[in-house]
C-alpha cells in the first residue's frame, strides 16, 4: 500500500524525530511514503477562532495539492492537530455542498481547488488498521520483553471524529505495544487532555494536565505518544511539572514509531532518540543491549 | 436579557446558535478535564450565552482554558459542538481585544502571521515574535531552557530554511474579504428583519 505524507510543521523542527521514525517504521515494513509536494501549515488550534473558513481552506489547500498527486489517495498523518484539521476540512468538502463552494472560491486565490475525495487517516489508525499486530509481530527482532508501557493516545486522533477507536477508553496501542514484546500499562490516563496549548498560554493550568499523566504512569518505564504537541508537554516539560508538584516525574516519553522501530531492529540513531528530550539511562542501556 | 443595542449585531449570536438546545445537564462540565480552573463551570457559560450577557462571558476564563480535547462535544447529550462554541468565543475575545485575553490572542495572531508569511510555522522565529509582541521578558524567561534544550538537540531552525516557503498572503486575503462581506449580509439580514 501506498500512502501520501503530509508530515505538518512540528515535523520539521521540534518533531523530527517523530518524521525520521514514521518514515523509518513504514520503510522497514515495507510501506511507500510519497510527502505532498508544496504542503503549507493546517492552522493548529490557532486559525479556526480567528476564521473558521481560513481554517478550513489551510486544511483544503492541501487536500487540493494531494488530490493533484493522486485524486483517491489516502493521506497519512502522523500530528493529531494536522490530522484532525484535514479531516474536518475533507468532511466539509465532501458532506457540505455549501462550504465546499466557499473553501474553492477562496482556493481559487491560489489557483486550487478540492473536491475532499482524498482519504485522511493518522498514522496509529494505519498501523493498527491497515497494517495490524501480526504484521508488525513479524519484523520484530529484538524483543522488549520486560519493558512497560504506558500507551498515551491524547484527544484530537480520537475526537471528534470516531475513526478507529473507542474515543473514551481507546485499545488500539495495546496489541502494537504487545507485538514488540513489552507489557502495556494499565492505566485510565491514556485518552486525557494533555493541556495542550495551555502550556504555552496559560503555564499554571496546562502543567496541572501534565504532571497528573506523569503521575498516573508511575510504575511504567517509559509512556508513548502518537501527536507532537503531547510529546513535548510530556517531555520538555516534564522537569517544570516535577518542580511544582515537588514530586519527581521522570519518565521516558517516545513517539510509538520509536518504540515499533526498535523492536524491528532499527538502530536509536535511524529512528532520532538521541533527539528525544527524556530518555533515561536504564532505557538506553535496555535498548542497547 | 440582550446587553446589546438590537440594531447592532450580537457577537454571542453565532455562539448561541450553537448551544441554543442546551439543557443544562452539566455533562460538559463533568467531563472537560479544565472545569476546575474555570471561573464559570461550562455549563453556567452556556446558560449564559444564551441569556446574551456579553460582558460576563468575556470577563471569564473559562473558554480561554478549554484545550480543545472535544470530550464534551463527545458526551453532550444533546450533539451540541461545544468545542467549536468554546473557539468561536475566544474568537469574540480576539476580535473585541479583550484586555483580560491578551496572552492567547497575542500567541494565536503571531503564530497565523507566521503562517501567512512563510506558509509553514518556523517554531523559533514564531515563539521570538509572541516573546517581543508580549513585551514581557518574563514570557521568554519562561521558555528559555525550552528554547536550548531543543538547540542542543538540533530541532531549531536557527535562521529559518526559507528554501520551502509558500507565502499564503493570497488566501488570507481572500478569506478575509469573504468573511467581510458575510459578515456584512448577516447584519443586513438582521437589521431588516
Amino acid at each position: 500500500m501506498s500512502y501520501l505524507y503530509y508530515p505538518g510543521c512540528s515535523l520539521t523542527a521540534s518533531a523530527r524525530e517523530y518524521d525520521l521514525s514514521t518514515r523509518a517504521t513504514m520503510h522497514a515494513v515495507g510501506e511507500q511514503l510519497t510527502e505532498i509536494d508544496g504542503w503549507t501549515c493546517c492552522g493548529a488550534s490557532a486559525a479556526a477562532p480567528i476564521s473558521h473558513l481560513l481554517s478550513l481552506c489551510l486544511g483544503a489547500r492541501n487536500l487540493a495539492l494531494a488530490e493533484q498527486m493522486a485524486p483517491d489517495s489516502q493521506i497519512l498523518v502522523p500530528c493529531s492537530a494536522c490530522y484532525l484539521n484535514l479531516k474536518k476540512a475533507q468532511d466539509k468538502l465532501a458532506n457540505d455542498a455549501d462550504a465546499r463552494d466557499r473553501i474553492n472560491e477562496a482556493l481559487s486565490a491560489v489557483a486550487l481547488s478540492a473536491s475532499g475525495q482524498v482519504k485522511v487517516r493518522h498514522l496509529l489508525d494505519v498501523l493498527f488498521v491497515d497494517l495490524g499486530a501480526n504484521r508488525l509481530a513479524a519484523h520484530v527482532t529484538r524483543s522488549l520483553s520486560g519493558l512497560t508501557v504506558a500507551p498515551y493516545y491524547g484527544c484530537q486522533c480520537l475526537r471528534p471524529y470516531v475513526e478507529f477507536d473507542d474515543p473514551e477508553q481507546p485499545v488500539s496501542m495495546q496489541p502494537l505495544i504487545e507485538a514488540t514484546g513489552a507489557t502495556v500499562f494499565d492505566w485510565d490516563m491514556g485518552a486525557r487532555c494533555c493541556g495542550a496549548a495551555l502550556v504555552s498560554t496559560q503555564p499554571d493550568d496546562g502543567l496541572k494536565r501534565v504532571a497528573s499523566i506523569l503521575k498516573a504512569a508511575k510504575g511504567a518505564d517509559l509512556i508513548v505518544t502518537v501527536c507532537p504537541m503531547c510529546q513535548m508537554n510530556l517531555d520538555a516539560w516534564q522537569a517544570k511539572a516535577s518542580q511544582t508538584t515537588g514530586e519527581d516525574l521522570a519518565i521516558t516519553v517516545l513517539y510509538l514509531p520509536q518504540l515499533l522501530g526498535l523492536a524491528m531492529g532499527l538502530t536509536a540513531d535511524q529512528l532520532g532518540v538521541n533527539m528525544n528530550l527524556a530518555v533515561s539511562g536504564p532505557f538506553l542501556e535496555r535498548i542497547a543491549s | 436579557m440582550n446587553e446589546s443595542n438590537p440594531s447592532v449585531i450580537d457577537p454571542l449570536d453565532a455562539v448561541r446558535e450553537k448551544v441554543r438546545a442546551c439543557i443544562q445537564c452539566g455533562t460538559c462540565t463533568g467531563s472537560c478535564p479544565n472545569a476546575l480552573e474555570m471561573d464559570l463551570t461550562p455549563r453556567h457559560m452556556w446558560r449564559l450565552v444564551i441569556m446574551g450577557h456579553l460582558q460576563r462571558v468575556m470577563a471569564s476564563r473559562t473558554f480561554i482554558l478549554c484545550s480543545d480535547c472535544y470530550t464534551c462535544t463527545l458526551r453532550c447529550p444533546r450533539g451540541l459542538p461545544l468545542t467549536e462554541a468554546m473557539e468561536t468565543l475566544k474568537g469574540i475575545a480576539f476580535t473585541r481585544k479583550e484586555k483580560r485575553h491578551q496572552a492567547p490572542r497575542l500567541f494565536y495572531e503571531q503564530f497565523m502571521q507566521t503562517v501567512r508569511r512563510h506558509g509553514r510555522i518556523h517554531e523559533m522565529e514564531f515563539m521570538t515574535r509572541y516573546f517581543t509582541a508580549m513585551k514581557n521578558p518574563m514570557t521568554s524567561l519562561r521558555f528559555a531552557p525550552l528554547g536550548f534544550k531543543l538547540m542542543r538537540k538540533g530541532k531549531i531552525e536557527l535562521k529559518g530554511d526559507k528554501s520551502t516557503a509558500t507565502p499564503l498572503g493570497a488566501l488570507f486575503d481572500k478569506v478575509s474579504s469573504m468573511d467581510q462581506a458575510a459578515a456584512t449580509a448577516a447584519h443586513a439580514k438582521e437589521t431588516h428583519s
